[in-house]
């Protein structure tokens, strides 16, 4: 028996949504008495952090991740496999969307997608449904237990260890997808929007693709990344990527500014995890202030120098 | 090609969400069901420009019971050739899947279309499970696909952009925001709809992986505060010291 943890690793360095699996999955073992293992691909400097994470031990294997997610389940099924786990852990994102449901398959698991809480002592395991608007307790019926972790849900720990690393190799069998070519949108050292914990989105109300410097300078200034609405994606205001909603990302940062959204229900799905809301309308009726925690009333043309000015003074002292 | 669209239910995106039975259930008072909307926009849209350019079949499968006529349906009218469903309440993901896998598995399918993901159930796991159980590819979170003979090139969403696949048919895509514009469905449309087949199978043997024990309404925002237009600097401070945000 044992835990394991699928953690991705990008060019050897790990992102929260990782750490988070593996503080989830040390946290499972703990409760069940048993190892916290996790597994990556690729090289990476010692344990990669995952020891501090709350992993016992790190396979390494010498295969780079992959697109491909035959090869990938393979992979954390001969992990499995020799590692005796019956609980496997992935984080809910691209990569945890395309592995669990298949190593959950091959071992007749069940899965619960996108868990918000630890699992209680009989494996009943928190999860959001009704796109946020409802909790559901899901109960896992079967030996074997998928479980993947919302990101920016749970903490990460700090144990202040190390963990001991060991070489994996495993049969992947030949690929079946191949790779042409990836396009990666973000600017340099921007956090992706799934794993930012500072959001500044922006919406219709903005009028137009040239009133959104303020929004950059102020996300700049607090090192948030850029969403949007979807009418302003469609209209190719901004790129696809910043489209946050039921249609396009969901979020859950520590903080969520949104400036000229007037807060219909699909972009509410999207956003409405996130701790912190902060709405900006000229409008004292947008809905959005139902489910804002700081609201101003007023034009974001004038609001928002203010709030840039006082940003810069806030870090400036801080 | 033969393309098969898997179609889950879903309440329409304004309804109202509450519980009865000691939150056991879901209240569907007043509920109106859509074709989810990933399902319904983007993968059976696509599937359908695929066989307007290459010829070919358009099959509608859902797993559920007798109330999901009318949002199969839709399907029709949109422009699917014809449908089966999978007499079986939709307990769990595993349980939809190995439906899924249970019905497709003889049928040489060229490509599976599922949505990215309910809006309901929120899981993104049920299209990687039916590939795994067919020992087909799975092209994740697609946002655009063309096929040229037996090969399809697939752009999907990874973290911070997109990445450019190739993979030869047959295989199991579950479809995003970008795949397809939206087609309303026409008068014909509807009207040929009525007379297209749909046919019931029964389900096959498995169990329920999972459980939903019990559902609970996330706690409600202890109300705005609001902060004067002229003062609104001073946001920067209270998200510091109160909301600890910053
Ligand atoms: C099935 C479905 C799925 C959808 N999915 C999504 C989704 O994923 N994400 C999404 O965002 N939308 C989605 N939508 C669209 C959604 O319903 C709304 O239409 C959309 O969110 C509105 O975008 P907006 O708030 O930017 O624009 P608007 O609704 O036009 O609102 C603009 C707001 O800006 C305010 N404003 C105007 N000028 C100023 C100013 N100078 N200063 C301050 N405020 C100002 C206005 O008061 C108004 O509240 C979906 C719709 C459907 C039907
Ligand atoms: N009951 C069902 N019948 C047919 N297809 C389904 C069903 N449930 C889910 N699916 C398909 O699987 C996708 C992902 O569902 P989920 O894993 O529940 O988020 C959906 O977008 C559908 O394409």
């Amino acid at each position: 028996m044992s835990v394991l943890i699928y953690a991705e690793n990008h060019n050897g360095k790990f992102p929260k949504s990782a750490l988070e699996a593996v503080s989830y999955g040390a946290d499972v073992a703990a409760m069940l008495g048993t190892e916290a293992i996790a597994i990556t691909c690729g090289t990476i400097a010692g344990d990669g952090g995952l020891g501090n994470a709350g992993a016992s031990k790190v396979l390494t294997a010498a295969v780079n991740g992959t697109s491909d997610s035959q090869q990938m389940s393979k992979l954390v099924l001969a992990a499995a496999a020799q590692t005796g786990a019956n609980v496997i852990i992935f984080s809910h994102d691209v990569a945890g969307k395309m592995i669990a449901p298949r190593v959950a398959a091959r071992l007749d698991a069940g899965l619960v997608p996108g868990a918000t809480a630890l699992p209680s002592a009989d494996f009943v395991v928190r999860k959001n449904v009704f796109s946020g608007k409802a909790i559901a307790e899901v109960a896992m019926l079967t030996a074997n237990k998928v479980i993947t972790v919302l990101p920016n849900s749970l903490g990460v720990k700090n144990t202040g260890t190390t963990a001991a690393t060991e070489a994996f190799t495993a049969d992947l069998g030949a690929a079946r997808i191949t790779v042409k070519e990836v396009k990666t949108e973000n600017k340099d050292g921007e956090i992706p929007l799934p794993e930012a914990e500072l959001v500044v989105s922006a919406g219709r109300g903005m009028k137009g693709p040239e009133h959104w410097g303020p929004i950059e300078e102020l996300a700049k200034i607090l090192g948030a990344t850029t969403a949007c609405s979807r009418p302003v994606a469609d209209i190719g205001w901004r790129p696809h990527h910043e489209h946050v909603g039921q249609t396009g990302v969901t979020i859950r940062p520590n903080l969520y500014i949104a400036v000229g959204i007037s807060g219909a229900i699909q972009h509410l799905a999207g956003v409405n995890g996130s701790k912190t809301i902060v709405v900006i309308n000229k409008d004292p009726e947008a809905p959005f202030f139902k489910a804002a925690d700081y609201g101003i009333v007023g034009d974001a043309f004038e609001v928002l120098p203010k709030i840039i000015e006082a940003a810069k003074a806030f870090k400036a002292s801080h | 090609m033969k393309i098969l669209v898997c179609i889950s239910k879903a309440p329409d995106t304004t309804s109202k969400i509450a519980f009865t039975d000691g939150g056991s259930k879901f209240d569907e008072n007043g509920v109106q069901y859509i074709v989810n909307p990933y399902d319904e926009w983007y993968a059976l849209v696509r599937a359908l420009e695929l066989k307007e350019a290459g010829g070919g079949n358009v099959t509608i499968l859902s797993v559920g019971g007798a109330d999901y006529e009318p949002i199969i349906r839709k399907a029709l009218a949109i422009g699917a050739d014809d449908a089966v469903r999978i007499d079986a309440a939709e307990s769990d993901s595993l349980f939809v899947a190995k439906q899924i896998a249970a019905y497709a598995k003889d049928q040489a399918f060229d490509i599976i279309f599922c949505g990215k993901e309910t809006i309901n159930y929120n899981g993104s796991v049920v299209p990687g499970m039916v590939a795994e159980l067919l020992d087909l590819p799975l092209i994740s979170l697609a946002v655009k696909l063309t096929v040229n003979g037996n090969t399809a090139t697939v752009e999907r969403e990874v973290v911070g952009g997109e990445e450019v696949i190739e993979v030869a048919t047959p295989f199991v895509v579950s479809a995003a925001k970008g795949m397809a514009e939206q087609r309303i469905p026409n008068m014909r449309g509807i009207m040929a709809a009525r007379t297209k087949p749909l046919t019931v199978v029964p389900a096959a043997s498995a169990e329920a992986s999972t459980a939903v024990k019990n559902y609970t309404l996330p706690p409600a925002k202890s109300g705005c505060k609001y902060i004067d237009a002229e003062n609104a600097g001073s946001l920067i401070q209270l998200l510091h010291e109160e909301a600890k945000a910053i």
